[in-house]
C-alpha cells in the first residue's frame, strides 16, 4: 500500500528524449517503474531505453493504457504539456520541470481539478513508493519500504530526511515531493488526506519552508482529521524578511510566512519540529511508541521512549533542542486526547 | 523582480489609468528644467527598491523649480536604508481630498488574484491591515472567468459615494486587473489611489513586483531590471546560474537546493554561527559553477570559513568535487573550506578530493559544527 503511485501505476514520460527525460526514465524503468511510453512530438516510432515513443500523449494513452504522466520539457513548454496530458485522460500528472509561469498555473490548476485529475509540481522532486513505482527523480538508493510517509515542499532536504529515516530503519509508504512554487496542484493537506487513508502509513514526516500559510493550514487539518503521528520540520528560520530563498514560494513578505510562526502551529497542535533533519528518525520513534492510543501499556513506554530521544539528540550534541522538547510535551497532550476522541 | 515606481507608473499609463505627469531624471539641472515645463509645484521622489522612502526622507513637495533642484541635489546621492538614490521621480503635485488603496496579488492560499481596496489608503495602509482588518476588502477573482464589470463596481462602491467617480475606480479596477496579466505580476499596487480638487481619480503611487518565472516573456520589462539597485554579489550569481541572497554573517554556504540550503543555515545559526549567505547551485551542476560559487563567497570580506553541503541526486558528488579542485587551483584560497558530499558518486568523489585534503563531515550537522569551529581559529 501507498499514495497516489504503486504497482499499476502506468507512466508516460513527456519529453523522454531530453537529456533529463531520457536518463530519468531509464532510471525509473530500472527502479521497477512500469513506464509503458514516451513523448516527445516528431519522435514518434522510436524507442528511448526499449520504451516506445509517440507524438502525442494522446496516442501514447490510447496504446498503452498510461494512467499517470511525468513531464521534463522545458519551462516554456511546460504548461502546455500539463494540458496535454489532462485532455489525453491522464488522471495523475507530475512536473518536474521548474520556472512555470505563476500566473499560468492559476488558470492550469483549477482545469486540472475540473477533469477530476491531481496534478504534483511543478518545480518538483516528484515521488517514490518504494518497492513499487518511483515518478521523478528521487534517487532510489537512499528509500527503503516501510510505514513512514514523508511530503516535503523541497528537493535535496527531503533525500537529507528520508535518508536520516532510512539509516534508523525506518521506511517509507511513499515519499512526495510538493514542489516549492507559489501555486502547486498538489498541497499538504492532499497528501496528509492521502496518508491518513493509506493503512500502511503509521507515521507522517513533513516538511515546510517559509512562505505562505500552508504549513498553518496543514496543523488545523491535522488536529482536525489526522489520527496518525506526525513530526514536521521548517527550513529558513535564518531567512531575512523580502528575499527570495530560491524557491518562488519560499519568501517572507508583510510579516507572514515566518518559520517561527509555521513552528508555533505545529507545536500547538502537539506535532514536534526537528531542529535537523537528523532528529526525525527519534522523534517519529517517540510518537509511535507514546501515540497509540488502543495500547494500554504507552503509557508506561513513554519514558523508555524519551530516552531514546534524549541519546540521540545527545549525539548529535543538540541540547539547545527547546522547540523539540516542548513540542514532545505538547504531543504527549494531544495523543492524550486524540484517545478521547477516539472512543 | 522589482521595477521602479516611475516604471509601474509606465505600465499604468499604458494600460490608460490615470498618472500624474512626471519624468525620470538623474540630475539636479533637469529636475528643475522638468519643473518649469511643468509650470506647476513637482514631487521629488527618490526611486530605490525599498518601503518607507518618504519617512525617510526620500519624498518631498517643491513649490517652484528652484527648490525642485534644491530637492533633486539632496535627495541624489542619499542613502536609504543601505541604497543609493541615482535616480529621482519629478511628477506634478496633486491637491489630495481622499487616499485609498488599491492592489492585486497572487494568493497562493485561493491560488487566484485577490484583488483589495481599502478607503484608508495611504503610507500606513500596514497598520490598517493589522489593526483594522474591516476597512480592508477583498475579492478573490476567478481566473478563468476573469474580473466581472459588477465586481470592479462593486469594489469601487467600497471607495466612493460619487457616482462619476465610482464610474472612474472601476474602470481603474478593470484596467489594473488586465495589467496584472499582461506583465506577469504576482503583485501590482496603487497606494494612494486619491481623488484631487478637481474630482478625478488619480494613481500617484504604485509599486508592482513581477514574477521571475515569466520574464523571459516579458522584454520589455526585462530591460526595467536595474543592477544599480541590486547586491552586486547577487547579479554576478544570478549571470552565474546560481541562486544567492547576500547575508551579514561569516560562514559562506555552498549548497545543492533552496530548502536543504535553507536548513544549512538555520542549522549553522542554531550552533553559533551566522551565516554569510544563502547559495543554491542547482541541480545538474557542472564544476564551474562551483568555481563561480566559491568566486563569489570570497568577495565578501567577512567570510571566515566555507560550508559546502551536497545531497547528490541528480547532482553529481563528482562533479561538484572536480569544481572544488579547479577552485583551489584558480583562487587565492584564505580561508578553510570544509565538505560534505553525500549521495550519487560520493566515492568518486572523495577520491578527487584527496587532492586537495579538506577537512569532510559525514553528517549535515557535523559539517557545520566544522564550519564554525574552523571560522572561530581564523578570526
Amino acid at each position: 500500500m501507498s499514495a497516489f503511485i504503486n504497482k499499476r501505476t502506468k507512466l508516460v514520460v513527456q519529453g523522454i528524449t531530453g537529456r533529463d527525460g531520457s536518463f530519468h526514465a531509464e532510471q525509473m524503468k530500472a527502479y521497477g517503474t512500469n513506464v509503458v511510453a514516451g513523448v516527445t512530438p516528431g519522435k514518434g516510432g522510436s524507442k528511448v531505453a526499449g520504451i516506445p515513443v509517440f507524438n502525442s500523449v494522446e496516442d501514447a494513452v490510447a496504446k498503452t493504457k498510461a494512467n499517470t504522466s511525468v513531464i521534463y520539457v522545458p519551462p516554456a513548454f511546460a504548461v502546455d504539456a500539463i494540458y496535454e496530458a489532462v485532455d489525453a485522460g491522464i488522471k495523475l500528472v507530475v512536473c518536474i520541470t521548474e520556472g512555470l509561469p505563476a500566473n499560468d498555473m492559476m488558470k492550469v490548476y483549477p482545469y486540472v481539478k475540473d477533469r477530476g485529475a491531481r496534478l504534483i509540481g511543478p518545480n518538483c522532486p516528484g515521488l517514490i513508493s518504494p518497492g513499487e513505482s518511483k515518478v521523478g527523480i528521487m534517487p532510489a538508493s537512499i528509500v527503503k519500504k516501510g510505514n513512514i510517509g514523508v511530503v516535503s515542499r523541497s528537493g535535496t532536504l527531503t533525500y537529507e530526511a528520508i535518508w536520516a529515516l532510512t539509516e534508523a530503519g525506518m521506511g517509507q509508504t511513499t515519499c512526495i515531493g510538493i514542489g516549492g512554487d507559489q501555486v502547486i496542484g498538489t498541497n499538504f493537506i492532499d497528501c496528509l488526506e492521502a496518508f491518513e487513508n493509506d493503512r500502511s502509513t503509521k507515521g507522517i514526516v513533513m516538511i515546510g519552508e517559509i512562505g505562505g500559510s500552508d504549513e498553518e493550514e496543514a496543523a488545523k487539518y491535522i488536529k482536525k482529521y489526522v489520527t496518525k503521528p506526525v513530526v514536521g520540520f521548517i527550513a529558513g528560520q535564518a531567512a531575512p524578511p523580502g528575499k527570495r530563498m530560491g524557491h518562488a514560494g519560499a519568501i517572507i513578505s508583510g510579516g507572514s510566512g515566518l518559520a517561527v510562526d509555521k513552528i508555533t502551529a505545529l507545536n500547538k497542535v502537539g506535532i514536534p519540529v526537528a531542529l535537523s533533519p537528523i532528529q526525525i528518525p527519534a522523534l517519529m520513534k517517540e510518537l509511535l511508541a507514546g501515540g497509540k492510543p488502543l495500547k494500554a501499556k504507552a503509557k508506561t513506554k513513554k519514558p523508555a521512549a524519551k530516552k531514546a530521544v534524549a541519546g540521540k539528540s545527545a549525539g548529535s550534541k543538540s541540547t539547545k533542542s527547546t522547540a523539540v522538547k516542548s513540542g514532545l510535551k505538547k504531543a504527549a497532550k494531544a495523543t492524550g486526547k486524540n484517545k478521547s476522541v477516539k472512543r | 523582480m522589482k521595477i521602479h515606481e516611475y516604471q509601474a507608473k509606465e505600465v499604468f499609463a499604458a494600460a490608460g489609468i490615470h498618472v500624474p505627469l512626471g519624468e525620470m531624471v538623474t540630475t539636479p539641472n533637469r529636475a528643475e528644467e522638468l519643473a518649469r515645463e511643468y509650470n506647476a509645484p513637482v514631487m521629488v521622489k527618490a526611486q530605490v527598491h525599498v518601503g518607507g522612502r518618504g519617512k525617510a526622507g526620500g519624498v518631498k513637495y517643491a513649490e517652484t523649480p528652484e527648490a525642485a533642484r534644491v530637492l533633486a541635489t539632496q535627495i541624489l546621492g542619499m542613502d536609504i536604508k543601505g541604497l543609493e538614490v541615482k535616480r529621482i521621480l519629478v511628477t506634478v503635485a496633486e491637491d489630495i481630498i481622499t487616499e485609498s488603496y488599491l492592489g492585486i496579488i497572487l494568493d497562493r492560499a485561493t491560488k487566484r488574484p485577490v484583488i483589495m481596496v481599502s478607503p484608508a489608503g495611504g503610507v500606513d495602509i500596514e497598520e490598517v491591515a493589522a489593526k483594522t482588518p474591516e476597512k480592508i476588502f477583498k475579492l478573490a477573482v476567478d481566473p478563468q472567468v476573469g474580473l466581472r464589470n459588477y465586481q470592479a463596481r462593486n469594489l469601487a462602491y467600497k471607495l466612493y459615494r460619487d457616482p462619476l467617480q465610482v464610474r472612474k475606480a472601476t474602470d481603474i479596477i478593470l484596467k489594473l486587473y488586465n495589467a496584472f496579466w499582461k506583465v506577469d505580476a504576482s503583485l501590482v499596487e496603487i497606494n494612494p489611489l486619491i481623488t484631487n480638487t478637481s474630482g478625478d481619480v488619480v494613481a500617484i503611487d504604485g509599486k508592482i513586483n513581477i514574477d521571475d518565472n515569466a520574464l523571459y516573456r516579458q522584454p520589455a520589462i526585462e530591460e526595467m531590471r536595474d543592477i544599480d539597485s541590486e547586491e552586486p554579489s547577487e547579479v554576478e550569481a544570478r549571470e552565474g546560474d546560481l541562486s544567492f541572497v547576500k547575508l551579514d554573517g561569516n560562514i559562506g554556504c555552498i549548497v545543492n537546493g533552496a530548502g536543504l540550503a535553507m536548513a544549512t543555515m538555520d542549522l549553522v545559526k542554531h550552533y553559533g554561527g551566522e551565516p554569510a549567505n544563502f547559495l543554491d547551485i542547482g541541480g545538474s551542476s557542472n564544476p564551474q559553477k562551483v568555481v563561480t560559487a566559491m568566486k563569489i563567497i570570497l568577495s565578501d570580506p567577512k567570510v571566515e570559513s566555507i560550508l559546502i553541503n551536497i545531497f547528490g541526486g541528480i547532482t553529481r558528488c563528482d562533479d561538484v568535487a572536480n569544481g572544488i579542485v579547479e577552485a583551489f587551483k584558480q583562487l587565492d584560497l584564505k580561508v578553510p573550506v570544509v565538505v560534505r558530499l553525500t549521495g550519487t558518486n560520493e566515492e568518486k568523489a572523495r577520491q578527487i578530493l584527496k587532492k586537495v585534503k579538506l577537512p569532510y563531515g559525514d553528517t549535515l550537522d557535523d559539517v557545520v559544527k566544522k564550519a564554525i569551529e574552523l571560522a572561530e581559529t581564523t578570526s
